[in-house]
């Protein structure tokens, strides 16, 4: 019986002899022929195999050696603690403030002065994501943006009107929301609005003025009462469409990235999203109907929450230096703008539109949407690029957070029990309050 | 036994003994150490006593997953025994080739990995498009959402493990046809019913055979991981709505071992499995004594 139980808590040892990430075959001479380890990207599309190409020729004669598969904590650890770190780790930008809080990732400072990195290229967001402390712990890459996106034919069903379309107004949200869900017996035929919880929670929380934890990434405010509001008017727009249960049904059987999603399906009328989304619409369904409008709050103004990814290296890396040179060269503007040339050359050859690529280097987002980007002819898709540069001007980020992955369980626990119908909204957050505050101050201990 | 002889079986059994130490024994022995220990593999380690094992007494989650890990077990393990028995049965009556040929259906879906399992139960108990509610609808059956209600997630994913009882019809077929073929003449001859030879027959005559999937059922549910860590909790998107139904004590320890690094209160995690799967299995076995029976008694 203990066979699993054991080969799961100590597979950090035991992993130790086998799922190391190979070793270095030179010294840490700057100037050596080497072989950088890494873990969590994959060169599985045009965009991260031009970038991954164009960095190992700045190495050259050393490269990288691409991982595959995304970030794997188990296999990380397994790593560090068998003192055979990669040489660069790529994962979520809101996992940096774990492993940097407990010293697994080396500040970027020194690979910054060294590389002569030009920090102001890329958007501040993005950088206060991957700061923890005053410190920066890995180069950004990517800026999701959230946005609205609007099946135009489903509005056009329930007799709405798109471009007036606005999260701004509560009430009004909802009553649109009730005249675009449709449903038949006990079956959901179409989400009017889905408002995207638990995970986008702190977007609505942004949009009510509230956030769910300070600036500085340390203390807990779930229990705002302008969360409360906000987490009471989501789950209520829940609730109005069938119930969590069949809400979820529903959207669980959703084509998501296939031909058949749920806009050209017309089973949603409208939700928030992360932009790449319109990259998938366009090559899945460029005839898609679609409207693309800022997310806003309840004073009208755009709310954008970012997220993305990040390149750092992690303490015991055996060549930082080669390390620093390479992510350098990854999340420069020239690299990307050679990325989305490619990406473009494709989307052309197989006739379908490139919606572009928002990057989170200000450098590279100019040219590429300047240059690279035509219009498609598809007007959803056109001014929908438009209006997510547009609002990404306006984009902010979760703070960095020193237990985010813990964190952010603890908050989406509290949501899941108020839509599953277990508690209210201001009874699970001020369980969550507790247990978050009582998570962030041990993370925090002696930082 | 001669010492040499002594030597040489010690010598055969070498190569597991060596790889019991080094891969079971000694993990078990370092997670005892550090169920102790404050240790999440990054950073240093500190000794904090017993207080993991006081943690975890006052952890709600500990209670949900202990609780929904239990009422699995009750469920699955009966139902596959009772399955398995009447389709072990079925065999029995079969023609040997068409036996064969069942056998071999029964057995196919054990092989299947329990990842492509945990996807095909989102896919089949899916509440509004699943193939399950289909064809209760046919009948007039209005499905509940399986997936994604809480109240119906644990009986789904029992509904589910059917999917995968081929080992243990396989040991019921080899167990009913070892049965003597006389005693059930002889009890025909005595007028009795084929209920009553099921009961006095072949009930005892397989008790054994009963009793070792039992417990090894038993065991094998209180860990269950694989599929319901695919279907509730495996990527990023289904981890932003697992739903407490689905959080079995397994499934817990993992996540605090390696989504939030405690790797010390994993340790006492698993050793309170440990110790409950050890009271059950000795009560099992308590219990055995005096409904088991072995033909060599």
């Amino acid at each position: 019986m203990f066979i699993r139980t054991s080969r799961i808590l100590v597979a950090a040892l035991l992993l130790a002899g086998c799922g190391g990430v190979g070793g270095s075959d030179s010294d840490s001479d700057e100037n050596a022929t080497v072989t950088l380890t890494m873990m969590g990207f994959g060169t599985g599309d045009d965009i991260a195999k031009t970038r991954f190409d164009a960095a190992n020729a700045a190495i050259a004669p050393s490269a990288a050696k691409a991982s595959e598969g995304s970030f794997n904590a188990q296999q990380f650890l397994s790593a560090v603690a068998s003192k055979t770190p990669p040489d660069l780790v790529y994962m979520e930008r809101r996992l940096l403030g774990t492993y940097a809080a407990k010293k697994a990732l080396v500040p970027m400072k020194d690979c910054v002065d060294q590389e002569k990195i030009d920090l102001s290229q890329f958007r501040p967001a993005a950088v206060a994501e991957a700061t923890l402390n005053g410190q920066l712990y890995g180069l950004p890459e990517f800026y999701n943006n959230r946005v609205l996106m609007i099946n135009n034919t489903a509005f056009a069903d329930a007799g709405l009107d798109p471009a007036s379309f606005s999260t701004a107004d509560w009430p009004t949200l909802k009553a649109n929301t009730a005249k675009l869900f449709k449903s038949k017996g006990n079956k959901l035929q179409r989400i009017g609005f889905d408002p995207k919880i638990p995970e986008f929670l702190p977007l609505w929380a942004r949009a009510n003025g509230a956030a769910l934890v300070s600036d500085d990434g340390k203390t807990a405010k779930l229990t705002d009462p302008k969360v409360v509001e906000a987490l009471t008017f989501t789950v209520g727009l829940v609730n109005a469409q069938g119930g969590w249960a069949k809400f979820k049904s529903f959207r669980d059987s959703f084509d998501f990235f296939g031909a058949k999603n749920q806009f050209a399906s017309n089973q949603l009328g409208a939700f928030p999203m992360e932009d790449f989304y319109l990259n998938v619409l366009a090559g899945n369904s460029p005839d898609v109907k679609l409207t693309v409008a800022p997310f806003q709050g309840r004073d009208g103004q755009p709310v954008d929450w970012i997220t993305g990814n990040a390149w750092a290296i992690p303490a015991g890396s055996q060549h930082p230096k080669q390390a620093c040179k390479w992510i350098k060269t990854m999340t420069d503007s020239p690299t990307w703008i050679a990325a989305a040339k490619a990406r473009a050359a494709t989307r052309q050859k197989e006739g379908k539109p490139f919606s572009g690529v928002f990057t989170g280097n200000t450098k590279a987002d100019e040219v590429i949407f300047r240059d690279v980007v035509k219009p498609s002819g598809n007007a959803g898709f056109d001014t929908g690029v438009k209006t997510i540069l547009t609002t990404q001007e306006a984009g902010v980020a979760e703070p960095a957070i020193a237990a985010g992955e813990e964190f952010k369980a603890v908050w989406q626990d509290a949501v899941n029990r108020v839509l599953e119908g277990k508690q209210q909204p201001a009874q699970a957050l001020a369980q969550a309050q507790q247990q978050a505050q009582t998570v962030l101050d041990q993370a925090n201990r002696g930082s | 036994m001669s010492s040499r002889e002594t030597r040489a079986a010690y010598g055969f059994l070498s190569p597991w003994i060596i790889g019991f130490l080094i891969f079971m024994a000694g993990p078990m022995v370092a997670s005892l150490v550090l169920s102790l220990t404050d240790y999440d593999v990054l950073t240093s380690t500190d000794f904090v006593g017993a207080a993991n094992y006081q943690q975890l007494l006052a952890d709600p989650k500990v209670r949900t997953s202990l609780a929904n890990t239990l009422i699995y077990t009750v469920l699955h393990v009966p139902l596959t025994m009772a399955v398995s028995l009447g389709l072990a049965m079925l065999l029995v009556r079969a023609g040997r080739r068409s036996a064969g040929f069942f056998r071999t259906v029964f057995y196919l879906p054990t092989i299947t990995p329990k990842v492509a399992v945990g996807v095909l139960f989102l896919l089949l108990f899916n509440g509004q498009v699943g193939l399950i509610n289909e064809v209760l609808g046919w009948v007039g059956i209005n499905g509940p959402d399986w997936t994604s209600d809480g109240q119906w997630i644990k009986p789904g994913l029992v509904v589910m493990s059917a999917w995968s009882l081929g080992s243990t019809v396989i040991i019921y077929l080899a167990a009913l046809q070892d049965v003597p073929r006389d005693l059930y003449e002889a009890a025909e001859m005595d007028g009795a019913s084929p209920w009553a030879r099921f009961r006095a027959v072949t009930v005892p005559m397989i008790s054994g055979a009963l009793f070792f999937t039992l417990i090894i059922n038993t065991i094998s549910s209180l860990q269950t991981f694989d599929e319901v860590y695919t279907a509730f909790f495996g990527s990023s998107n289904q981890q932003t709505y697992g739903n407490d139904a689905a959080l079995f004590y397994v499934i817990y320890l993992f996540q605090q071992a390696f989504q939030f690094l405690h790797m010390g209160y994993a340790s006492a995690l698993a050793w309170l499995l440990f110790l409950i799967i050890v009271i059950i299995t000795l009560l099992q076995v308590r219990l055995s004594r005096r409904f088991v029976y072995y033909e060599s008694e």
